[in-house]
């Protein structure tokens, strides 16, 4: 597929992997970054899109969302998963294998390869199952599901409770090269919890998941990942000990890394007061401390990157009471204005440590192309523009659904255009392209 | 939309719309329904135990979870005052068929009622109801949340033996952790400035239970010891099964309310039990059967607090109570 060569000319290109904050030009050619520089010779033809008073950054990267397909298409599919990641500003995701069935096989990995590629939006990269069928009893083929294209593997959404199946997943996945991802709960501990337990839970008579819950399998994955010397990645980190656990085994050099989601970073269970199921996902919203722990963790790097573990439910089904509405809230399409409005804004977090982790750490640690703007490399753009404001408003989502917390939301910064391989996906003026 | 600016022009309600709980109530709110209890208490008294209050006001009965006790409780309180009432209980309905709350609640509503009574077995139930309709709800018990008018007959109750309630020690024994019940009576005391203290095995008591303000007894003869009455919960037997206690055997040896025990108190303590009861595991016969015990005042409280719950919230004013209660007599 070829296309039209593209100048991004005059915005702030912003590159930790290469030292680079400055105002230079861009040229992108052949699904690459071609030339970093100023006064750049263009070939012919090439579109010139003038990006003064933006910001570009390597094309930003969640590892941990849910595109539904095969299953749940009324909540999301592939295609419009993609859709919504280009729309947030994220180049690439990596799709969580929890579906109906469940992505265990190369045949099913193929499929979400190849639909992701019919998008033709954001790339879309499978994640395969560690467990046939998600039983938590027996490994699938992990080195036929990294042929076919699985870039990591995971029971999410299921907790592994056998931790002998956890040793071998983490012994097994090393001749691959890929990380084990987890969803860290115990649950025998938190079985029947629909939310944090704590004063909230108490009051609104909704049954709780403590802390210990996650805390738990937090501290056995690391010992499992220190015995095999296996790669844990711990997903959606919500508890403090949970961050102090990785942070102690990342100083005694195990191999673990870690994301923080943006609900757990600006949100507590207060959220749920009034039985809010947009306030309602798994690992659930924590205590303020929680919160505060998690937000130390992200800043000093304790929690490797973001991740939104989007969620998609149809309205429908969050439209119960508590009990029965399912966990997760959708995140693609919030989650860069709340992280710069909340940590880039506020000071809290550089622009190069904010595409250090968005983009070059979870391309490090899912071993993905892209995370930087290095002449050579894919060229997978997020233009940003830092000033703009707006509303969150769920029902401009491309994602097929609203549930989101953060409706109503001021924000101040968000995507202006993304850019896949070279070409333009979606800009804010024109939508997908 | 229309239906709810029509209302909001309507005179302003002591309760607001609905009664979901007693959180949501200040402490003139909880005393007014509690005065207007009052007049209400004797219509029950009566041979012909009807005034026209409610006449022409259509009210459905939503019991999705089994009940008996509060479902015919509130039921006496509507015909008292004249409604008209339809009972709907989840066996046998729609509901079993797998509509959904905001369905079954959008097609009452179709129907033009004035007001919902509702049980559920879900926490926040009540409340998602109220938000979706524009019809009175009131929240007959919704899972582990809140039982506003229990707690409202169990204050009346207290009211009459203690008089005011403020500086009073009442301690709720039991399944704390998944009890409406406790949670309507911690709110409703503490806010007529009452003690309130909850005793039961830590494996039934909320974490962060102590943070509403309420002191937490682990064994229950320190709670008689302390209190002026005792709430005794119903130990549901489902528990067992979850493993909450070991055995019903040794959660009555450890918790249950005998009269040895009651004997050792300071002060005679009164016995409140929502019931139904667990003869011999919470609560010993003697105890249940004797002269501490309020328990069947308790249910004929109950009756008064549901009129005038439902006499407030249909629009009708504290100071007419009296009066409404009259044209009973009259007609």
């Amino acid at each position: 597929m070829s296309q039209r060569p593209i100048l991004l000319k005059g915005g702030r290109v912003v590159d930790p992997a290469q030292s680079l904050d400055e105002t230079v030009d861009l040229l992108l050619a052949d699904g690459t970054v071609a030339r970093i520089g100023t006064d750049l010779d263009v070939p012919e033809g090439t579109e010139v899109v003038d990006c003064s008073g933006t910001v570009i950054l390597p094309g930003l990267i969640d590892v941990h969302v849910h595109l539904r397909e095969p299953g749940g298409e009324h909540k999301e599919t592939i295609a419009s998963g993609a859709r919504a990641a280009a729309a947030g500003g994220f180049t690439a995701v990596c799709a969580m294998p929890n579906t109906d069935p469940v992505i265990d096989s190369p045949a099913t990995v193929g499929f979400v390869a190849a639909a992701g590629r019919d998008a033709k939006a954001s790339r879309v990269y499978p994640v395969g199952a560690l467990s046939v069928g998600q039983k938590g009893e027996q490994l699938t083929e992990i080195g036929e599901l990294v042929e076919a294209g699985a870039v990591a593997i995971t029971d999410d959404g299921l907790p592994v409770m056998d931790s002998g199946l956890m040793r071998l997943a983490l012994e097994y996945a090393q001749a691959f090269g890929i990380p084990v991802a987890d969803h860290a709960e115990d649950v025998g501990l938190s079985r029947g919890g629909v939310m944090n337990e704590g004063v909230v839970s108490a009051r609104l008579g909704l049954k709780g998941k403590p802390n210990a819950a996650e805390d738990v399998h937090i501290v056995r994955e690391v010992l499992l990942a220190e015995l095999t010397g296996g790669h844990i990645h711990l997903q959606h980190v919500s508890t403090r000990h949970g961050v102090e656990a990785i942070r102690q085994a990342k100083a005694r050099g195990v191999k673990v890394t870690a994301e923080a989601c943006p609900h757990h970073l600006l949100l507590t269970d207060e959220a749920v007061d009034g039985y809010r199921t947009d306030a309602k996902m798994n690992p659930p919203l924590r205590s303020e401390e929680d919160r505060e722990a998690v937000r130390e963790g992200f800043l000093d790097g304790t929690l490797d990157h973001l991740a939104t573990d989007h969620a998609p439910h149809h309205y429908e089904e969050k439209e119960q009471a508590f009990d029965g509405a399912p966990f997760g809230i959708v995140g693609l399409e919030t989650a860069v204005g709340l992280i710069l409005t909340h940590f880039v804004h506020t000071e809290a977090l550089d622009l190069a440590t904010f595409v250090e982790r968005a983009s070059a750490q979870p391309a490090r640690v899912f071993g993905l192309e892209g995370g930087h703007l290095k002449e050579g490399g894919a060229a997978d753009v997020t233009v940003l523009d830092l000033e703009r404001t707006w509303t969150v408003d769920p029902e401009r989502f491309l994602s097929r659904s609203r549930n989101t917390p953060f409706a109503g939301w001021e924000l101040r910064g968000g995507p202006v255009r993304t850019i896949v391989g070279g070409r333009t996906i979606w800009t804010l003026a024109e939508g997908i392209v | 939309m229309s239906d709810r600016a029509q209302r909001e022009e309507e005179p302003a309600r002591p309760l607001g719309k609905d009664l979901i709980g007693l959180e949501e109530l200040d402490a003139d709110q909880i005393r007014t329904i509690l005065d207007t209890a009052e007049p209400f208490k004797e219509i029950s008294e009566r041979r012909i135990k009807k005034v026209p209050v409610l006449r022409g006001q259509t009210i459905v009965n939503l019991f999705l979870e089994p009940s008996t006790r509060t479902r015919i409780s509130f039921e006496f309180a509507e015909k008292r005052l004249s409604a008209d009432t339809v009972n709907i209980s989840s066996t046998g309905s729609s509901v079993q068929k797998g509509e959904t709350l905001v369905d079954t609640a959008r097609n009452l509503e179709a129907m033009r009622i004035d007001m919902v009574v509702i049980r559920h077995w879900a926490s926040g139930a009540a409340r998602f109801l109220a938000e979706r309709i524009p019809s009175n709800v009131i929240n007959a018990g919704d899972g582990s949340h809140e039982h506003p008018t229990q707690g409202l007959l169990d204050m009346l109750t207290l009211r009459d033996h203690l008089g005011e309630l403020a500086g009073r020690r009442i301690c709720i024994v039991g399944d704390i952790l998944h009890s409406r019940v406790a949670r309507s009576n911690i709110w409703g005391l503490l806010k007529l400035g009452a003690e309130v203290a909850v005793c039961g095995p830590r494996t039934l008591l909320p974490r962060g239970i102590e943070e509403l303000g309420v002191e937490v007894f682990s064994r229950v003869e320190e709670a008689i010891e302390w209190a002026d009455a005792l709430n005794i919960l119903r130990l549901q037997l489902e528990r067992m099964q979850g493993g909450y206690v070991p055995s019903l055997r040794e959660y009555n040896r450890v918790y249950g309310v005998s009269t040895a025990r009651l004997e050792a108190a300071p002060r005679d303590v009164l016995i409140l039990h929502p019931g139904p009861m667990n003869r011999g595991v919470e609560i010993d016969s003697d105890v249940a059967d004797g002269p501490q015990s309020v328990i069947l005042e308790q249910v004929t409280n109950g009756v008064a607090i549901r009129m005038a719950v439902l006499y407030l919230l249909a629009g009708g004013s504290p100071e007419r109570a009296e009066a409404a209660k009259q044209r009973g007599v009259d007609r």
